[in-house]
């Protein structure tokens, strides 16, 4: 048995850290925060140079990671450091550029050319009314894309996007670009910061990437395994922020941190974080098994993450008092961006869900 | 036993309802209901309604202006004006300060401010905290030194609640460092456009601006502006603790916003099937659900006690927490049932006149923000951490 990440992912965490303090920090951020895009374009294009896009995606399609613990760590620091900018779209897009063996296309996105997305999940009108699949078309050797999805990351920086589409043989995956005839893109900011968009395609033309659904699967596994790793780290932020604050805060003539009543409740913040930590490399220790044994373990750190989020963001901000309910302290935006991870690939309830149904499953018995 | 209200107070509940279904005008309801942000006017707008009808200051003793009616009928008109979706009183002046005035102020207060806090020529603040007295309000440092018919305020309040609106302040500055810190403290009423106070806003977590920070610099006030006498300041300002604080829990809101809630879950579509069919999701709305109705009892104790005399002490600390708790919990259910578009913010649309296509569900916009900023709610007014030392000791001795 082995928890340490290795030489190789270490020097990966090292050079990532270092250029995000460097690039990323509070006023980089506000004012990516301010930007159109939603994320500073000059930080993303030097992350492309240092090569650390490349470490989401495997040696034979010209990256040099694809593991795991490789997403795991890049989406480590990205919870540590904070920048917005497409990093799960990138990894998610990608995984299915990979799966294609698109490795020019993939490539490009790789060397920040390219700005990837990724367009799954239908999108919600105005009465709650969820659009119906978008549908494949196939004319000759070329196929169109009819449909709607919702909340689509960076779409508006966005030059090409990975849909999912059903092709009446089963949900498939297609390339689009955002310049096409047909492809309509409306953009907006995030609560979190960074950006998305609603993504409406009318026979917009689409190249096919892989008609296994399998690599559908699979990338929104790796998804998962890379909001699992960036939730963790923000709940250690925000739990050595919140402890910095506990031993310096004076009220009574004392540190807040000596009240017993705090204290206590910090302790359970740690504990369920340690938990939370554990879920999270669960989640990549079983990501190379059989598909079930990936996505139960998925849905458990996505549950558990769903769950401590909360109670770490929560308290980060309750032990902090009205500092904490401040912009101008990052604390605040770490809290945001923790609880809105949970609102990315399916929350707690669906997670749990997920798990009982996959549970029972592999004992056999019906869900 | 027996929970039924008085025929007299349901035909009181039918009057309320009259009133606000004349009265409560669409444009002011459909901003509260849909969670747009409320301008100085629309606040001012609400409060000259109330106050043509006389029940701006239902609270208050009837001879400055009140209405005399029993704590049940004070929590009927509120609950109502709540489901109704009326904006909320803003409570500086009225609820606040008038008390104050009322019990420990001359005369000659009573008659200039309480008048002009009904009819909204003053805009009142509060400038209680400070950045090193939060929890620990005691140990205040504004310094109100006396020079002949003045004093001299220097020091900084913070989380001064709408203070870019207010015209006046009233404030704990510290009279004396002699003595127990609770002993040197007095309750004084600035002007907000003396020469030296300066106002910064803070910005929210959400983006939004409510609060504020107040900086005292050489601030001449006159002595008269101070309240009941020096160094008692402590004992008025625990006095708004005692008072019948009827509405601290916010039932009738929690029960508005529970209404939307499901609303929600039965419009939302997760896998096929509504929110409200989600065992999950089910069993969360139902554990609220009791609660709300748990609460509301308690609720009714409590006023059912102070109606026959008894001053809620630890009772109203009882209902803050348990009231902020299940408001928070309704706003953190209101973002699960948005998912994926609990994420979009788009700041417009929170506007009143946004003509726009809404990104998603229609009531989703607002539901992540207000998330966000209502946990303040456990953290302002005596955070729930305080309030649970009250109990602690004010009930369980311990």
């Amino acid at each position: 048995m082995d928890f340490s990440i290795g030489e190789d992912r270490q020097m990966l965490v090292d050079t990532l850290s270092r250029y995000l303090a460097d690039k990323a920090d509070w006023k980089a951020r506000e004012a990516a925060l301010e930007s159109e895009a939603g994320y500073d374009k000059d930080m993303w294009q030097g992350m492309a140079e240092l090569g650390i896009l490349g470490a989401l995606f495997g040696e034979e399609v010209g990256g040099f990671g694809g593991s795991p613990f490789d997403i795991g760590v890049v989406f480590g620091e990205v919870g540590r450091g904070l920048p917005t900018g497409p990093f799960l779209a990138t990894l998610l897009a990608g995984k299915l550029l990979e799966a294609a063996g698109d490795e020019e296309t993939l490539g490009d996105v790789i060397g920040g050319a390219s700005i990837a997305s990724f367009a799954h999940e239908a999108a919600v009108g105005a009465d709650g009314s969820v659009a119906e699949q978008t549908t494949a078309t196939k004319s000759g050797d070329s196929w169109t894309l009819t449909g709607a999805k919702g909340v689509v990351d960076y779409l508006g920086s966005a030059d090409i996007v990975v849909v999912t589409a059903e092709t009446g043989g089963g949900l498939a995956a297609f390339l689009v670009e955002t310049g096409a005839s047909g492809v309509e893109v409306r953009d907006y900011p995030l609560v979190d910061g960074g950006a998305a968009g609603e993504l409406t395609l009318s026979s917009a033309p689409a190249k096919l990437l892989t008609e296994d659904a399998t690599a559908i699967d699979a990338a929104l596994a790796a998804g998962v395994v890379a909001t699992a790793w960036e939730a963790a780290a923000v709940m250690e932020v925000l739990r050595d922020q919140t402890l910095e604050y506990l031993r310096t805060r004076k009220q009574f003539g004392i540190p807040i941190g000596k009240f017993q009543a705090l204290q206590h409740r910090m302790a359970t913040v740690s504990l369920e974080i340690e938990q939370a930590r554990s879920a999270a490399i669960n989640a990549a220790a079983f990501f190379d098994g059989n598909a079930k044994e990936r996505d139960r373990f998925g849905a458990a750190a996505k549950y558990t993450l769903g769950k401590v989020g909360r109670l770490v963001a929560e308290e980060a901000i309750q032990l902090h008092g009205g500092i904490g309910m401040t912009w101008e302290l990052p604390l605040s935006h770490y809290a945001k961006r923790l609880i809105m991870l949970g609102h990315v690939l399916g929350d707690e309830d669906e997670h749990l869900a997920r798990f009982i149904e996959l549970s029972a499953q592999q004992t056999g018995r019906a869900a | 036993m027996n929970l039924d209200f008085t025929p007299e107070d349901e035909a009181f509940r039918e009057e309320v309802r009259e009133f606000l279904k004349e009265k409560l005008p669409k444009r002011l309801s459909e901003k509260v209901r849909t969670g747009q942000n409320l301008t100085k006017a629309d606040m001012e707008e609400w409060h000259a309604i109330l106050n043509d009808r006389g029940w701006l200051a239902n609270h208050w003793p009837k001879e400055w202006g009140g209405t005399g009616w029993s704590v049940m009928q004070r929590f009927i008109f509120e609950t109502e004006t709540a489901i109704a979706h009326a904006p909320r009183v803003v409570p500086f002046g009225l609820s606040m300060l008038a008390p104050v005035l009322i019990k420990y102020g001359s005369e000659e207060q009573c008659r200039h401010y309480l008048p002009r806090i009904l009819d909204g020529t003053d805009w009142w603040c509060q400038g209680y905290s400070e950045p090193g007295a939060g929890s620990d309000l005691a140990s205040l440092k504004t310094q109100a030194v006396r020079e002949g018919d003045h004093y001299i305020v220097n020091g900084q309040k913070t989380w001064t609640t709408l203070g870019q609106h207010a015209d006046w302040i009233f404030c704990l500055v510290r009279t004396s460092n002699e003595g127990k810190r609770q002993e040197g403290i007095s309750f004084l009423l600035i002007d907000m456009k003396s020469p030296g106070i300066e106002v910064r806003p803070i910005k929210l977590l959400d983006g939004d601006y409510e609060v504020n920070e107040v900086f005292f610099t050489d601030v001449k006030v006159p002595v008269a502006n101070l309240v009941g006498e020096e160094n008692k300041g402590w004992t008025y300002a625990k006095y708004l603790l005692t008072y019948e604080r009827t509405n601290i829990a916010g039932v009738g809101a929690s029960m508005a916003l529970l209404d939307t809630l499901k609303d929600v879950a039965q419009s939302t579509m997760r896998g096929g099937k509504p929110l409200s069919e989600d065992p999950f999701y089910a069993a969360r709305l139902a554990k609220l659900e009791i609660d709300l109705e748990n609460m509301k009892t308690t609720n009714l104790r409590v006023l059912d006690a102070a109606g026959a005399g008894h001053a809620p002490v630890a009772e109203s600390s009882m209902l803050k927490i348990r009231g902020t708790e299940i408001r928070q919990e309704i706003n953190d259910l209101m973002r699960r049932a948005a998912g994926r578009y609990a994420r979009p913010f788009v700041a417009e649309a929170l506007e009143e006149g946004f003509n726009g296509e809404p990104v998603g569900p229609e009531w989703a916009g607002p539901v992540a923000s207000q998330y966000f900023n209502n946990r303040k709610l456990s953290i302002f007014g005596g955070s729930n951490e305080v309030q649970r030392e009250i109990i602690t000791k004010a009930v369980l001795g311990l």
